[in-house]
Protein backbone atom coordinates (compact mmCIF):
# COMPACT_ATOMS: atom_id res chain seq x y z
CA UNK A 1 0.00 0.00 0.00
CA UNK A 2 0.98 3.42 -1.04
CA UNK A 3 1.61 5.94 2.14
CA UNK A 4 -0.69 7.52 3.83
CA UNK A 5 0.41 11.07 2.21
CA UNK A 6 0.26 9.99 -1.26
CA UNK A 7 -2.86 7.98 -0.14
CA UNK A 8 -4.05 11.54 0.64
CA UNK A 9 -3.20 13.41 -2.33
CA UNK A 10 -5.06 10.34 -4.46
CA UNK A 11 -8.22 11.39 -2.74
CA UNK A 12 -8.16 14.74 -3.01
CA UNK A 13 -7.67 14.53 -6.61
CA UNK A 14 -10.23 11.93 -7.33
CA UNK A 15 -13.15 13.10 -5.15
CA UNK A 16 -13.32 16.77 -6.00
CA UNK A 17 -13.82 18.77 -2.93
CA UNK A 18 -12.93 16.71 -0.78
CA UNK A 19 -10.70 17.39 2.32
CA UNK A 20 -8.93 14.72 4.27
CA UNK A 21 -6.68 15.19 6.88
CA UNK A 22 -3.97 13.02 8.37
CA UNK A 23 -4.02 12.51 11.90
CA UNK A 24 -1.06 11.17 13.66
CA UNK A 25 -0.79 8.35 15.80
CA UNK A 26 2.00 8.99 19.24
CA UNK A 27 1.62 6.10 20.68
CA UNK A 28 4.32 3.11 19.78
CA UNK A 29 1.70 1.66 17.77
CA UNK A 30 2.42 4.52 15.30
CA UNK A 31 -0.69 4.01 12.77
CA UNK A 32 -1.72 7.41 11.30
CA UNK A 33 -5.31 7.75 10.39
CA UNK A 34 -7.25 9.68 7.54
CA UNK A 35 -9.78 11.61 9.03
CA UNK A 36 -12.78 12.75 6.16
CA UNK A 37 -15.28 15.39 5.76
CA UNK A 38 -18.52 13.94 6.24
CA UNK A 39 -19.46 15.34 3.01
CA UNK A 40 -17.84 13.76 0.85
CA UNK A 41 -17.03 10.30 3.22
CA UNK A 42 -19.47 8.05 1.22
CA UNK A 43 -18.04 9.08 -2.34
CA UNK A 44 -14.43 8.61 -0.81
CA UNK A 45 -15.30 5.25 0.43
CA UNK A 46 -16.42 3.79 -2.98
CA UNK A 47 -13.14 5.14 -4.67
CA UNK A 48 -11.10 3.61 -2.05
CA UNK A 49 -13.57 0.12 -2.68
CA UNK A 50 -13.10 0.30 -6.25
CA UNK A 51 -9.80 1.76 -7.30
CA UNK A 52 -8.08 -0.98 -8.52
CA UNK A 53 -4.83 -0.43 -6.76
CA UNK A 54 -6.59 -0.31 -3.70
CA UNK A 55 -9.51 -2.22 -3.52
CA UNK A 56 -10.49 -1.58 0.34
CA UNK A 57 -13.21 -4.24 0.35
CA UNK A 58 -13.57 -5.28 3.86
CA UNK A 59 -14.16 -3.06 6.62
CA UNK A 60 -12.98 -5.03 9.91
CA UNK A 61 -14.18 -3.06 12.56
CA UNK A 62 -16.16 0.47 13.10
CA UNK A 63 -15.95 1.83 16.72
CA UNK A 64 -16.90 5.12 18.19
CA UNK A 65 -15.10 7.19 20.22
CA UNK A 66 -15.82 10.43 22.46
CA UNK A 67 -14.05 13.07 23.16
CA UNK A 68 -14.73 15.37 25.67
CA UNK A 69 -14.19 19.10 25.51
CA UNK A 70 -10.14 19.59 25.58
CA UNK A 71 -7.89 22.59 26.74
CA UNK A 72 -4.48 22.52 24.56
CA UNK A 73 -1.51 24.77 25.86
CA UNK A 74 0.80 26.36 23.53
CA UNK A 75 3.56 28.13 24.22
CA UNK A 76 3.30 31.09 21.65
CA UNK A 77 5.89 33.97 20.86
CA UNK A 78 4.81 37.41 21.19
CA UNK A 79 6.38 40.86 20.83
CA UNK A 80 5.41 43.10 23.68
CA UNK A 81 6.23 46.36 25.07
CA UNK A 82 8.11 45.48 28.07
CA UNK A 83 9.49 48.22 29.93
CA UNK A 84 9.43 50.88 26.96
CA UNK A 85 11.59 48.35 25.21
CA UNK A 86 10.04 45.79 22.34
CA UNK A 87 10.89 42.33 23.36
CA UNK A 88 9.85 38.85 22.24
CA UNK A 89 8.28 37.70 25.02
CA UNK A 90 6.59 33.53 25.46
CA UNK A 91 3.29 33.53 26.88
CA UNK A 92 1.41 30.45 27.32
CA UNK A 93 -1.69 30.60 25.64
CA UNK A 94 -4.85 28.39 26.27
CA UNK A 95 -7.16 27.12 22.85
CA UNK A 96 -9.67 24.80 23.49
CA UNK A 97 -10.89 22.35 21.57
CA UNK A 98 -14.73 21.49 20.91
CA UNK A 99 -16.04 18.20 22.06
CA UNK A 100 -17.17 15.78 19.46
CA UNK A 101 -18.26 12.39 18.72
CA UNK A 102 -16.22 10.22 16.37
CA UNK A 103 -16.66 7.31 14.42
CA UNK A 104 -13.55 4.77 12.88
CA UNK A 105 -13.37 2.06 10.09
CA UNK A 106 -10.87 0.10 9.96
CA UNK A 107 -10.60 -1.09 6.31
CA UNK A 108 -8.73 -4.11 4.76
CA UNK A 109 -8.37 -5.36 1.17
CA UNK A 110 -8.56 -9.05 0.62
CA UNK A 111 -7.79 -8.53 -3.02
CA UNK A 112 -4.18 -6.90 -3.04
CA UNK A 113 -3.50 -8.47 0.96
CA UNK A 114 -2.77 -4.79 2.07
CA UNK A 115 -4.17 -2.51 5.44
CA UNK A 116 -5.33 -1.75 7.87
CA UNK A 117 -6.30 2.14 6.83
CA UNK A 118 -7.92 4.18 9.60
CA UNK A 119 -10.74 6.28 9.13
CA UNK A 120 -12.26 8.64 11.38
CA UNK A 121 -15.14 10.81 10.80
CA UNK A 122 -16.31 13.68 13.23
CA UNK A 123 -19.02 14.70 14.22
CA UNK A 124 -19.82 18.58 14.94
CA UNK A 125 -20.49 18.66 18.51
CA UNK A 126 -21.63 15.79 20.94
CA UNK A 127 -25.46 16.98 21.62
CA UNK A 128 -27.43 18.06 18.70
CA UNK A 129 -25.41 18.03 15.27
CA UNK A 130 -24.64 14.03 15.63
CA UNK A 131 -25.10 13.20 12.25
CA UNK A 132 -22.62 11.58 10.29
CA UNK A 133 -22.69 9.94 6.50
CA UNK A 134 -23.32 5.91 7.17
CA UNK A 135 -20.82 3.64 4.80
CA UNK A 136 -23.20 0.43 4.84
CA UNK A 137 -23.67 0.94 1.71
CA UNK A 138 -20.50 0.96 0.80
CA UNK A 139 -19.45 -1.69 3.18
CA UNK A 140 -22.32 -3.91 4.03
CA UNK A 141 -20.18 -5.56 7.30
CA UNK A 142 -20.73 -1.80 8.78
CA UNK A 143 -24.18 -2.38 9.39
CA UNK A 144 -24.34 -4.00 12.95
CA UNK A 145 -21.23 -2.03 13.97
CA UNK A 146 -22.81 1.39 13.04
CA UNK A 147 -25.83 0.02 14.64
CA UNK A 148 -24.06 -0.75 17.90
CA UNK A 149 -22.05 2.65 17.47
CA UNK A 150 -25.73 4.53 17.42
CA UNK A 151 -26.84 2.44 20.57
CA UNK A 152 -23.47 3.54 22.95
CA UNK A 153 -22.23 6.43 21.67
CA UNK A 154 -25.94 8.34 19.47
CA UNK A 155 -24.23 8.99 16.54
CA UNK A 156 -27.11 9.39 13.69
CA UNK A 157 -25.67 7.53 10.51
CA UNK A 158 -27.61 9.00 7.69
CA UNK A 159 -28.63 6.57 4.95
CA UNK A 160 -27.91 3.51 6.85
CA UNK A 161 -30.99 1.27 5.85
CA UNK A 162 -32.01 -0.02 9.89
CA UNK A 163 -31.18 2.55 12.65
CA UNK A 164 -32.53 0.84 15.63
CA UNK A 165 -30.50 -0.05 19.14
CA UNK A 166 -28.58 -3.05 19.19
CA UNK A 167 -27.64 -4.28 22.65
CA UNK A 168 -29.82 -1.82 25.08
CA UNK A 169 -33.79 -1.87 24.24
CA UNK A 170 -35.83 0.45 22.24
CA UNK A 171 -36.95 2.74 25.40
CA UNK A 172 -33.43 3.20 27.00
CA UNK A 173 -32.55 6.76 26.12
CA UNK A 174 -28.94 7.12 27.53
CA UNK A 175 -25.77 6.42 25.39
CA UNK A 176 -23.88 4.10 28.16
CA UNK A 177 -20.23 4.65 26.15
CA UNK A 178 -20.36 8.24 26.55
CA UNK A 179 -18.21 10.05 28.79
CA UNK A 180 -20.83 11.80 30.88
CA UNK A 181 -23.27 8.38 31.08
CA UNK A 182 -24.70 8.72 34.47
CA UNK A 183 -25.50 4.84 35.27
CA UNK A 184 -28.52 3.69 37.45
CA UNK A 185 -27.91 4.14 41.08
CA UNK A 186 -27.84 0.07 42.69
CA UNK A 187 -25.05 -0.25 44.22
CA UNK A 188 -24.60 -2.71 46.66
CA UNK A 189 -21.71 -3.82 48.85
CA UNK A 190 -18.92 -4.72 47.54
CA UNK A 191 -15.88 -6.57 49.37
CA UNK A 192 -12.92 -3.94 48.19
CA UNK A 193 -14.31 -0.63 47.01
CA UNK A 194 -11.88 2.02 45.60
CA UNK A 195 -11.62 4.98 43.54
CA UNK A 196 -15.35 5.35 42.10
CA UNK A 197 -16.81 2.60 44.08
CA UNK A 198 -15.48 3.86 47.11
CA UNK A 199 -16.96 7.51 46.90
CA UNK A 200 -20.78 5.10 46.22
CA UNK A 201 -20.15 3.53 48.67
CA UNK A 202 -19.70 5.84 51.30
CA UNK A 203 -23.18 7.51 50.04
CA UNK A 204 -24.26 4.64 50.61
CA UNK A 205 -23.54 3.09 53.73
CA UNK A 206 -23.02 6.80 55.54
CA UNK A 207 -22.41 5.05 58.94
CA UNK A 208 -18.98 3.62 57.93
CA UNK A 209 -16.47 2.73 55.26
CA UNK A 210 -16.74 -0.46 54.66
CA UNK A 211 -13.89 -2.61 56.48
CA UNK B 1 -45.00 -42.12 62.45
CA UNK B 2 -43.72 -45.29 62.39
CA UNK B 3 -40.74 -46.11 64.72
CA UNK B 4 -37.31 -46.19 63.40
CA UNK B 5 -36.26 -49.29 64.99
CA UNK B 6 -39.58 -50.88 63.66
CA UNK B 7 -39.01 -49.87 60.06
CA UNK B 8 -35.39 -51.28 59.70
CA UNK B 9 -36.70 -54.34 61.12
CA UNK B 10 -39.13 -54.75 59.06
CA UNK B 11 -37.22 -54.15 56.12
CA UNK B 12 -34.49 -56.61 57.00
CA UNK B 13 -37.90 -58.77 56.52
CA UNK B 14 -38.77 -57.55 53.32
CA UNK B 15 -40.98 -54.96 54.27
CA UNK B 16 -40.98 -52.10 52.74
CA UNK B 17 -42.72 -49.37 54.63
CA UNK B 18 -42.82 -45.21 53.47
CA UNK B 19 -45.01 -42.40 53.94
CA UNK B 20 -46.67 -40.23 51.37
CA UNK B 21 -44.22 -37.23 51.62
CA UNK B 22 -41.28 -39.80 51.16
CA UNK B 23 -42.91 -41.03 48.65
CA UNK B 24 -44.27 -37.95 46.85
CA UNK B 25 -40.77 -36.29 47.53
CA UNK B 26 -38.63 -39.08 46.20
CA UNK B 27 -40.99 -39.07 42.76
CA UNK B 28 -40.42 -35.36 42.14
CA UNK B 29 -36.86 -35.33 42.96
CA UNK B 30 -35.82 -38.16 40.89
CA UNK B 31 -37.66 -36.61 37.68
CA UNK B 32 -36.44 -32.98 37.39
CA UNK B 33 -36.68 -31.84 33.96
CA UNK B 34 -34.68 -28.78 33.66
CA UNK B 35 -35.85 -26.31 31.11
CA UNK B 36 -33.43 -25.73 28.13
CA UNK B 37 -32.14 -22.72 27.64
CA UNK B 38 -28.66 -21.24 27.97
CA UNK B 39 -27.48 -17.94 28.45
CA UNK B 40 -23.51 -17.48 27.78
CA UNK B 41 -20.65 -19.83 28.63
CA UNK B 42 -22.05 -21.39 31.81
CA UNK B 43 -24.85 -23.31 29.16
CA UNK B 44 -21.30 -24.81 27.28
CA UNK B 45 -20.90 -26.37 30.80
CA UNK B 46 -24.34 -27.38 31.21
CA UNK B 47 -23.95 -28.92 27.77
CA UNK B 48 -21.39 -30.91 28.93
CA UNK B 49 -23.00 -31.87 32.01
CA UNK B 50 -26.14 -33.27 29.60
CA UNK B 51 -23.67 -35.63 27.71
CA UNK B 52 -21.99 -38.82 27.78
CA UNK B 53 -19.05 -37.66 30.55
CA UNK B 54 -20.43 -36.63 33.30
CA UNK B 55 -24.27 -38.00 32.21
CA UNK B 56 -27.00 -36.06 34.36
CA UNK B 57 -29.33 -38.68 33.28
CA UNK B 58 -28.13 -40.46 36.24
CA UNK B 59 -29.77 -38.18 38.52
CA UNK B 60 -33.32 -37.75 35.49
CA UNK B 61 -32.59 -34.88 34.67
CA UNK B 62 -31.92 -35.44 31.69
CA UNK B 63 -35.07 -34.76 29.84
CA UNK B 64 -34.53 -30.90 29.15
CA UNK B 65 -37.84 -29.58 27.76
CA UNK B 66 -38.22 -26.55 25.22
CA UNK B 67 -41.33 -25.79 26.96
CA UNK B 68 -41.86 -24.07 30.25
CA UNK B 69 -45.46 -25.52 30.35
CA UNK B 70 -43.43 -29.17 30.70
CA UNK B 71 -39.97 -28.04 33.14
CA UNK B 72 -39.63 -28.36 36.97
CA UNK B 73 -36.14 -26.79 37.17
CA UNK B 74 -34.51 -23.28 35.37
CA UNK B 75 -31.33 -23.59 35.21
CA UNK B 76 -29.82 -20.11 34.96
CA UNK B 77 -26.80 -20.69 33.25
CA UNK B 78 -25.09 -17.26 32.15
CA UNK B 79 -24.69 -13.67 31.91
CA UNK B 80 -28.36 -12.40 32.69
CA UNK B 81 -28.58 -8.98 30.42
CA UNK B 82 -31.15 -6.56 31.45
CA UNK B 83 -32.41 -6.71 28.41
CA UNK B 84 -33.10 -10.46 28.63
CA UNK B 85 -34.26 -10.63 32.60
CA UNK B 86 -38.05 -9.96 31.86
CA UNK B 87 -38.08 -12.91 29.54
CA UNK B 88 -36.44 -14.79 32.31
CA UNK B 89 -39.07 -13.92 34.66
CA UNK B 90 -42.12 -14.48 32.40
CA UNK B 91 -40.65 -18.12 31.51
CA UNK B 92 -40.33 -18.55 35.13
CA UNK B 93 -43.86 -17.56 35.85
CA UNK B 94 -44.98 -19.71 32.54
CA UNK B 95 -43.76 -22.79 34.26
CA UNK B 96 -46.03 -24.95 36.10
CA UNK B 97 -45.59 -25.25 40.33
CA UNK B 98 -43.88 -27.46 42.12
CA UNK B 99 -40.53 -25.40 40.44
CA UNK B 100 -36.87 -24.76 41.17
CA UNK B 101 -34.13 -22.53 40.19
CA UNK B 102 -30.30 -22.75 40.11
CA UNK B 103 -28.34 -20.24 39.52
CA UNK B 104 -25.43 -21.36 37.84
CA UNK B 105 -21.91 -19.38 37.48
CA UNK B 106 -21.34 -15.48 39.18
CA UNK B 107 -22.89 -13.95 35.91
CA UNK B 108 -26.62 -15.28 37.58
CA UNK B 109 -25.22 -15.26 40.96
CA UNK B 110 -24.47 -11.69 41.25
CA UNK B 111 -23.46 -10.05 37.53
CA UNK B 112 -19.88 -11.25 38.35
CA UNK B 113 -17.21 -9.63 35.92
CA UNK B 114 -19.40 -7.90 34.62
CA UNK B 115 -21.38 -6.44 37.97
CA UNK B 116 -20.16 -2.67 37.42
CA UNK B 117 -21.47 -2.56 34.08
CA UNK B 118 -24.53 -1.15 32.55
CA UNK B 119 -26.59 -3.98 31.03
CA UNK B 120 -26.38 -6.44 33.45
CA UNK B 121 -28.47 -7.95 35.99
CA UNK B 122 -26.45 -7.96 39.40
CA UNK B 123 -27.71 -11.37 39.84
CA UNK B 124 -31.43 -13.37 39.03
CA UNK B 125 -32.44 -13.69 42.64
CA UNK B 126 -33.85 -9.68 42.28
CA UNK B 127 -36.52 -11.33 40.04
CA UNK B 128 -36.99 -14.95 40.88
CA UNK B 129 -36.52 -17.00 44.13
CA UNK B 130 -33.40 -18.94 43.71
CA UNK B 131 -33.27 -22.18 45.07
CA UNK B 132 -29.40 -23.14 44.61
CA UNK B 133 -26.68 -20.83 44.14
CA UNK B 134 -23.09 -22.68 42.04
CA UNK B 135 -20.41 -20.47 42.20
CA UNK B 136 -17.70 -20.45 39.28
CA UNK B 137 -16.57 -19.00 35.99
CA UNK B 138 -18.18 -21.33 34.72
CA UNK B 139 -18.87 -24.02 37.62
CA UNK B 140 -17.54 -27.35 36.33
CA UNK B 141 -19.84 -30.25 35.22
CA UNK B 142 -19.23 -31.35 38.83
CA UNK B 143 -20.41 -28.26 40.57
CA UNK B 144 -24.17 -28.36 38.70
CA UNK B 145 -24.13 -31.88 39.37
CA UNK B 146 -23.71 -31.10 43.00
CA UNK B 147 -26.07 -27.91 42.81
CA UNK B 148 -28.62 -31.00 41.47
CA UNK B 149 -28.30 -33.03 44.16
CA UNK B 150 -28.66 -30.65 46.30
CA UNK B 151 -31.91 -29.44 44.97
CA UNK B 152 -32.48 -32.83 45.93
CA UNK B 153 -31.72 -33.41 49.36
CA UNK B 154 -33.76 -29.82 49.71
CA UNK B 155 -36.75 -31.57 47.82
CA UNK B 156 -36.05 -34.62 49.61
CA UNK B 157 -37.00 -32.47 52.99
CA UNK B 158 -39.80 -30.60 52.07
CA UNK B 159 -42.72 -31.59 54.64
CA UNK B 160 -45.86 -31.10 52.95
CA UNK B 161 -47.52 -29.56 55.41
CA UNK B 162 -47.07 -27.02 58.03
CA UNK B 163 -45.17 -24.22 57.71
CA UNK B 164 -42.44 -24.95 56.09
CA UNK B 165 -44.45 -26.24 53.41
CA UNK B 166 -43.14 -25.71 49.53
CA UNK B 167 -44.89 -22.43 47.63
CA UNK B 168 -47.13 -24.98 45.35
CA UNK B 169 -48.75 -26.70 48.36
CA UNK B 170 -49.16 -22.93 49.42
CA UNK B 171 -52.39 -21.48 48.26
CA UNK B 172 -50.99 -18.16 49.67
CA UNK B 173 -47.55 -17.94 48.40
CA UNK B 174 -46.97 -16.17 45.40
CA UNK B 175 -47.55 -18.39 41.82
CA UNK B 176 -46.00 -15.45 40.00
CA UNK B 177 -43.66 -12.97 40.13
CA UNK B 178 -44.07 -8.82 37.96
CA UNK B 179 -41.89 -8.84 34.72
CA UNK B 180 -39.78 -5.77 35.01
CA UNK B 181 -40.65 -3.61 32.48
CA UNK B 182 -38.08 -1.61 29.78
CA UNK B 183 -37.30 2.10 31.61
CA UNK B 184 -35.84 5.04 30.20
CA UNK B 185 -32.34 4.61 32.49
CA UNK B 186 -32.58 0.64 33.87
CA UNK B 187 -35.41 -1.81 34.90
CA UNK B 188 -38.22 -1.01 36.28
CA UNK B 189 -38.47 -1.54 38.99
CA UNK B 190 -34.79 -2.80 39.36
CA UNK B 191 -35.45 -5.65 42.01
CA UNK B 192 -38.73 -7.19 43.45
CA UNK B 193 -38.18 -5.79 47.18
CA UNK B 194 -40.58 -9.12 48.31
CA UNK B 195 -37.53 -11.42 46.77
CA UNK B 196 -34.55 -9.50 47.62
CA UNK B 197 -33.01 -6.46 49.28
CA UNK B 198 -29.45 -4.67 49.04
CA UNK B 199 -27.72 -6.57 51.73
CA UNK B 200 -26.97 -4.35 54.83
CA UNK B 201 -23.69 -3.88 56.24
CA UNK B 202 -22.16 -5.44 58.78
CA UNK B 203 -18.59 -5.02 60.71
CA UNK B 204 -16.60 -7.13 61.79
CA UNK B 205 -15.73 -6.40 65.48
Amino acid sequence: MEALEQLKARVEAAVPGAQAEIVPNGSPANQPSLSLDCGHARTVAEFLRDDPDLRFDYASNVTGVDWPEKTIKEKIKVKKLVSGVEKEVEEVCERKTPAYLEAVYHLYSMARKHGPLILRLRTENRSDKVTLPSLTPVWRSCEFQEREIFDLYGIIFEGHTDLRRILMWPEFTDHPMRKDYVEPDDYEYEPTPHDDVLTRARQHYPGGTPA
Amino acid sequence: MIDEGLRTELSRQGVVTTTLQELYNWGRKSSLWPLQFGLACCAIEMIATSMARFDIARFGAEVFRPSPRQADLMIVAGTVTKKMAPQIVRLYNQMPEPKYVIAMGVCAISGGPFKEGYNVLKGIDRYIPVDVHIPGCPPRPEALLQALMTLQDKIDKQPLTGDNRPPHLDASAPGEFPIPAFGQHDLEPPNNPALWQPPPMTRAE
